[in-house]
């Protein structure tokens, strides 16, 4: 990033102590994998684009974390940052993604017929379903560390590829600059507009530089496929829908991403991807599938349950509040999605959504009879 | 070390869009300027992104003009001066490129200015900012360079004495109570929240090597680390600016001959006085002020007008874009660049004098046009 100690000559010729940062009172994953070992071997370290290591940690310097919350503390400002800084992020991604290792393989599976069920979540209970995941353009560096010149690049082929989607992917673009006053009522109306970062873990990564240049919105005119560009990554996909038919919504997905990839490779610019990691994001806590596939769904009782946590683990899933992560649940409703990004498929984890929330709408109908659900307790999933 | 970014895209493709922006980075910046400036970089590896990001990312407000860019390190000046030097010139009164500026710090310079009366003016205060030559500024510097600052800081700091002996209190291992009491004596400086100065990177890595040093009589006070490297204030209650100036002086002067005799100047040229980070603050980077109660004055239809002629700005009590309480006003210095240390606080204390004596006309019900001042 332009600002900041990137390129500041004279920090190599303090030692490793006087530059250590101090993370003593630090809780996130870079802090806890962090060593002057490895400060000690990767400082003087940069990318082909220039990314150093203190651009890498610079957020989880800034940002101590939460006693609760195990924030990452660290992002990637391109492709080769997880190779050359995987003394850092190895740990990390292995903390992170429950002990995945640097010589495990991941799958991708956007088959979306590989599903099993799914079209039939009670709706009186299911009030909405979602599927997000993120997309980086190979040959551009990533939000962190990129300049305005890259980002409108990637703005001007992501535009090119979204309004060349037709039948039921035909859409509009939205700039953030050139934004009318009713286009901006409409996209906050519809819960689409995205505003510039107020959150220090992303603004202290450089994310949010020259906003609002080359941000925008592109959505279909059914309104249930969405696609961010340059928010915290090069693009963010959205499909959703009201009710509980999560089938539909992870099928329109699949079909979406699919013509959007085809798309960029036509221009030589394909999806950063490799079998180690998967998709690359800027933050580690994405890498994989990127994939969040969540419902909003009433669990009024089971939610109060004793064993409502250890439910979600088991079943792999987390609870947010319907504002999205760090805000509390309304009314008893609840946002649940996978918890696992990195080490299964994104057909694998929709199945778990799908199965898991089935289960638990089961055990809500049963609380709501007085009935004990005890014996539908599942197994480690 | 030094590497720039890729730059395989051109400068088209790279200028920012701050058409409609209103600070004075946006005003002179251009195309041509940019393509010439890309090419360059500091011997500490500053580029021309980093000096103008804050602008970049801050458009401005139609009536307040910020200044939109920052120095990364002292050479920031010289290696990109086609942009620095028209926005020295906008924000300065027109300071030419060869103009001289003059240091003055002697306060037995100053006349009068120990008979403001206290029945209006409440308090008065003189500040200024300093950076150490050899390190980077805050928006660039790393942390070793940041540690090396505090540490020769708290060295020269903790050697002075009288009136000047004091304590260091560094904002990561205060205590509770030592917080308190900071904060009550308005002294605590807390992380930057406003966007100008975060879109620069300032605030990186706090509150590490940040602290604030005070004499034992709370008259005297350094911060460490904020915005510049040192900012340094003399203050106290009541309408004696002489004794506050003096006090600042002598202090300045001691703690520059400490950083001197460990080998550490100010950053300072014939040209721009006194350089630090903003270059809003070049010069004398002194502001020098009092809170004064004027209820009538500042009512007046030329109020403004009279601070002009008298080269003096208002701001509320709470500092740079507050509101005023109570009819009290802080009022000090517009200018920092092309004037020297006495010129300016002569120009605070015939002002502030002249302002209470027309203030005192109107709580009568008497005329001040007689009083009216000549363009400074």
């Amino acid at each position: 990033m332009p600002f900041g100690n990137t390129h500041n000559n004279f920090k190599l010729n303090y030692k490793v102590e006087e530059e250590f940062p101090d993370l003593s009172k630090h809780n996130n994953h870079m802090a806890k994998a962090l060593t002057k070992e490895i400060y000690a071997k990767l400082r003087d370290k940069q990318t082909p684009s220039g990314y150093t290591l203190d651009d890498v940690i610079q957020t989880g310097i800034d940002n101590p974390g939460h006693p609760f919350i195990m924030t990452v503390g660290c992002v990637a400002g391109d492709e080769e940052s997880y190779e050359v800084f995987k003394d850092l992020l190895d740990p990390v991604i292995s903390d992170r993604h429950g002990g995945y290792k640097p010589t495990d393989k991941h799958k991708t599976d956007l088959n979306f017929e590989n599903l099993k069920g799914g079209d039939d979540l009670d709706p009186n209970y299911v009030l909405s379903s979602r599927v997000r995941t993120g997309r980086s353009i190979k040959g551009y560096t990533l939000p962190p560390h990129n300049s305005r010149g890259e980002r409108r690049a990637i703005e001007k082929l992501a535009v090119e590829a979204l309004t060349s989607l037709d039948g039921e992917f035909k859409g509009k673009y939205y700039p953030l600059k050139s934004m009318t006053d009713a286009e901006q009522e409409q996209l906050i109306s519809d819960h689409f507009l995205f505003d510039k970062p107020v959150s220090p873990l992303l603004t202290c990564a450089g994310m949010a530089r020259d906003w609002p240049d080359a941000r925008g919105i592109w959505h279909n005119d059914s309104k249930t496929f969405l696609v961010w560009v340059n928010e915290e990554d090069h693009l963010r996909v959205i499909s959703m829908q009201k009710g509980g038919n999560m089938r539909e919504v992870f099928r329109r997905f699949c079909v979406g991403l699919q013509k959007i990839e085809e798309i960029f490779k036509k221009h030589n610019h394909g999806f950063m991807w490799n079998e180690h990691l998967g998709y690359i994001l800027t933050c580690p806590s994405n890498l994989g599938t990127g994939l969040r596939g969540g419902v909003h769904v009433k669990l009024p009782k089971l939610s109060t349950h004793a064993k409502f946590e250890e439910i979600l683990t088991r079943l792999r899933l987390q609870k947010r509040g319907t504002g999205g992560v760090d805000t509390a649940s309304v009314g008893g409703v609840f946002d649940i999605s996978n918890a696992d990004r990195l080490g299964s498929s994104e057909v694998e984890q929709v199945q778990l959504v799908v199965d898991g929330v089935k289960l638990m709408v089961e055990m809500e109908k049963k609380l709501e009879k007085g009935e004990a659900i005890d014996s539908m307790i599942p197994a480690q999933k | 070390m030094a590497k720039l970014t890729l730059k395989w895209l051109s400068a088209e493709d790279e200028f920012p869009d701050v058409r409609k922006h209103n600070n004075h980075m946006a005003k002179v910046l251009n195309l041509e300027m940019y393509k010439k400036l890309r090419e360059r970089v500091t011997p500490n590896g500053f580029t021309i992104d980093g000096v103008i990001q804050t602008g970049v990312d801050n458009p401005g407000h139609p009536f307040i003009m910020t200044v939109g860019c920052v120095a990364g390190d002292e050479e920031t000046y010289e290696v990109f001066k086609e942009l620095l030097d028209p926005v020295i010139e906008a924000r300065h009164g027109g300071y030419k490129p060869q103009d001289k500026h003059k240091t003055d710090l002697k306060s037995e310079n100053l006349k009068g200015g120990d008979d403001l009366d206290p029945n209006y003016v409440l308090s008065s205060r003189v500040r200024t900012g300093r950076s150490i030559r050899g390190f980077c500024l805050p928006p660039h510097c790393s942390r070793g360079e940041r540690r090396a600052v505090e540490k020769l800081s708290v060295e020269a700091l903790d050697s002075l004495s009288g009136d000047l002996k004091g304590k260091y209190y560094a904002l990561k291992n205060m205590t509770e109570a030592e917080q308190q009491q900071l904060i009550d004596d308005h002294f605590l400086f807390d992380k930057p929240v406003s966007p100008l100065l975060l879109a620069s990177g300032m605030a990186r890595d706090w509150p590490d090597a940040r602290g604030i040093w005070h004499n034992n009589n709370k008259t005297f006070l350094v911060w460490v680390n904020e915005e510049d490297h040192l900012r340094v204030i003399s203050m106290q209650k009541g309408g004696n600016m002489r004794e506050v100036f003096s006090r600042f002086c002598t202090g300045l002067t001691k703690i520059e001959t400490l950083f001197k005799e460990r080998g550490h100047a100010f950053m300072w040229n014939e040209h721009l006085g006194y350089v630090l980070t903003c270059p809003s603050n070049l010069g004398t980077g002194l502001r020098a002020g009092v809170h004064v109660k004027l209820p009538n004055m500042s009512k007046h239809a030329k109020f403004e007008e009279v601070l002009k002629k008298l080269r003096l700005q208002k701001r509320g009590t709470g500092g740079v874009d507050t509101a005023a309480v109570g009819g009290v006003f802080d009022i000090s210095n517009a200018d920092r660049l092309g004037f020297s240390e006495v010129e300016l606080v002569q120009m605070v204390v015939d002002g502030v004098k002249l302002l209470v004596d027309m203030e005192k006309r109107l709580e009568k019900g008497q005329s001040i046009d007689d009083l009216m001042p000549a363009q400074k």
